[in-house]
């Protein structure tokens, strides 16, 4: 814990991993109660390709990696949606094999752009988008998370009531007036946004968890809307920084513990606890009104 | 002797082969994300034995890797059946957390050694032929490659004998338990094989891309048949090609040939799902641009019927104001007169459209099938009628 006082690096990517932890928390939220907790899984595995195309064609250049990791992910879904509505293959599959094949022709590109050192990509250190690497973060990274991040939560609470009623009650909205489609690829888009922000420090495969896991913590302690995106914005922040502070200190010379798979795992005790909490003070009145979650 | 350079191709066809012979009925079952959650728990389960026995290539490893799936796939089933979250949210919890761990164990305990990261990530197929068979002084060729033989004949096995009680229980499972095949017991055979190939494969595949050999094939394959056997020799076969292709491309280049496997199984399925014969996209597209033809063409047949021996049939039935009663825009419509003057059931003199006998008939017969329909869908045709 002293290092994150004395230690202007550390402090530079605690703060950005915790900044990620409340944008992915207040988004995935809604992802949460939406259903579409594999979407995220989906579409963080799928951007892989889109980093190493953008590699390819423009060097070493972070927020175009963010862009073509997002066109990646956006295309992803894009395809999974096509496939089940001219085939019968199902949800899961479509999802599922072109969760893998994106992944598969990401790491062809990687292994093909280290192989040749095209660009010096050795130097640059692409590895660190699969499983993480936040050590690597810069200034110039953190304001990247910063207003992206910001831009994300400025536009959830300007579109505060529509992606409440979007959320519980889409039919409800539809008969009402509101664009229910236009808003549907605003939140949508918005998650894309979070989940490309995250994946420098917390890498594609892992991505997801951060998404899902805060909300699903935050599930557990209220009914009510505002209080779960907060409350999931909060565990997020924690996570983050948690995360970042542990997996630096079990680093040691000639071991880099990375700190994905360690903020995921923080967000993962905190839902354990949720659990257990929710489990241990629950009744079986209280199981009844659990129980008509939202559609 | 063969070469090594073949032996691998001949290793990734059987992994692939053996992989998508299960992935028909995990496909079928809609389990396709739980192939996805073994491969990724596999890891934790191989860090754990490995940390336990310290070596790689033990049989109490593989069995622990393979029980690792079978017990996930009890915790996500608890999870979503506790009602604490909703199923999705459990998977999409549960597999990351658990990689996470898995990861994290390794790149703590296992640095330097067989298990690094790079290798856990990608599958390295490359180092297989390192690991021999030797029967006495003789060396029968890579190990990897006798295992997914192996495995290749259990599944091949298992899918053959359990023929009957695999279709049934996939397409049927309340019936199957009224008439005592056990589906939950066949069910979780299922998953440990899946668990048990996955763990085979892992050298070949890498945890995050065995789905795409166990799912990609069969999903292909379900785009071409509606008959489970011809589904899965299929898939096999489709595998097998795919990762045939895959791996000699991935030595040319000197790419990672597990995701140049995955590459090529997704390019096979994107062909067959644009050109599959039934079922594809170029087919459904041509064959919704002719129903809609037939369905205006049909509206010309009505619209003339209707206005047949009348007074107004001289404005009406003329071709230069049809797209006005008709609500079209003026250019479709000499493409769709065309169609059904070529089929004689209208003939065309000097702008003025006349109905044939044929066609006289056709319109006669849509509209008594529009009749019989609104009423066979009528509550109560007796009010109706009164």
């Amino acid at each position: 814990m002293l290092r994150l006082i004395d230690n202007s690096t550390l402090q530079t990517v605690a703060l950005g991993t915790g900044a990620l932890g409340i944008v992915s928390g207040a988004l995935g939220s809604f992802a949460v109660l939406r259903r579409q907790s594999l979407l995220g899984d989906a579409l963080s595995h799928a951007a892989l390709p889109g980093i190493a195309i953008a590699f390819l064609l423009f060097g070493k250049a972070p927020l175009l990696f963010l862009v073509g990791a997002a066109l990646a992910g956006w295309l992803a879904t894009l395809l999974v949606m096509q496939i089940i509505r001219f085939s019968r293959i199902p949800f899961d599959t479509a999802l599922g094999g072109s969760l893998a094949v994106f992944f598969g022709f990401g790491l062809v590109l990687m292994t093909y752009i280290r192989r040749n050192n095209i660009r010096g990509a050795s130097e640059v250190g692409l590895e660190r988008y699969l499983y993480g690497q936040a050590a690597t973060m810069l200034s110039a990274d953190l304001y990247a998370i910063a207003i992206l991040g910001g831009f994300c939560v400025f536009m959830l609470l300007l579109f505060w009531k529509e992606m409440k009623l979007l959320s519980f009650d889409p039919a409800f909205a539809a008969s009402i007036g509101y664009p229910i489609r236009r808003l549907d690829m605003l939140l949508t888009a918005l998650l894309v946004v979070a989940i490309v922000i995250g994946l420098q420090s917390v890498g594609v495969v892992l991505m997801s968890a951060l998404i899902v896991a805060p909300a699903a913590a935050a599930r557990q302690w209220t009914h009510r809307l505002g209080v779960m995106v907060a409350l999931a914005a909060g565990f997020g922040a924690v996570s983050g920084i948690a995360g970042t502070v542990v997996s630096d200190q079990l680093s040691a010379p000639g071991r880099v513990v990375p700190t994905g798979p360690t903020i995921v795992l923080v967000a993962v005790g905190l839902v354990v606890v949720s659990f257990m909490n929710r489990l241990l003070r629950s009744r079986p009145s209280a199981n009844a009104s659990l129980e008509q979650g939202p559609a | 002797m063969i070469p090594d350079q073949i032996e691998i191709v001949l290793m990734m066809a059987l992994t692939a082969v053996a992989c998508s012979l299960l992935g028909v009925f995990l496909v079928l079952k809609r389990m396709a994300l739980l192939s996805d959650a073994i491969g990724h728990v596999l890891l934790l389960g191989i860090v754990v034995a490995f940390l336990i026995t310290g070596s790689l290539r033990s049989f109490s490893l593989v069995l622990g890797a393979a029980l690792s799936g079978l017990a996930l796939t009890a915790v996500v089933e608890l999870l979503s059946r506790s009602r604490l979250v909703k199923e999705d949210a459990a998977i999409g919890l549960a597999f990351p957390a658990l990689f996470a761990l898995g990861i994290l164990l390794a790149s703590l305990y296992c640095r330097n050694t067989h298990l690094d990261i790079d290798r856990v990530f990608f599958g390295i197929p490359e180092l297989a032929p390192l690991q021999r068979l030797d029967i006495g002084v003789y060396d029968m060729g890579m190990l990897s490659r006798w295992v997914m033989t192996g495995m290749v004949l259990i599944n091949g096995l298992f899918v053959v004998l359990f023929f009957k009680e695999l279709k049934i229980t996939t397409f049927d499972a309340p019936l199957a338990a009224t008439l005592g095949f056990m589906p939950l017991l066949l069910h979780y055979v299922l998953l440990g094989l899946v668990s048990l190939t996955a763990v085979t494969a892992f050298e070949a595949v890498g945890p995050v891309l065995v789905v795409a050999y166990m799912i990609v094939p069969p999903a292909t394959a379900y785009l071409l048949t509606d008959r489970l056997g011809r589904m899965l020799w299929l898939s096999a076969l489709i595998g097998a090609i795919g990762a045939t292709i895959g791996t000699l491309i991935a030595q040319e280049l000197d790419i990672n040939m597990a995701g140049s496997v995955a590459t090529m199984l997704g390019l096979m399925f994107a062909a067959t799902f644009i050109a599959a014969p039934e079922r594809g996209l170029v087919v459904q597209v041509v064959r919704r641009m002719r129903q809609r033809q037939d369905f205006f063409g049909l509206m010309v047949l009505i619209h003339l019927l209707q206005h047949e021996g009348t007074a107004e049939e001289a404005n009406e039935s003329r071709e230069a104001g049809l797209h006005e009663h008709l609500g079209w825009r003026p250019g479709d419509v000499r493409a769709i007169v065309h169609r059904v003057e070529r089929r004689d059931w209208v003939v065309v003199n000097d702008g003025l459209l006349k109905l044939t006998d044929a066609g006289r008939n056709r319109a006669r017969q849509a509209l008594e099938g529009t009749r019989a329909y609104t009423e066979a869908s009528a509550p109560s045709p007796g009010i109706t009628h009164a």
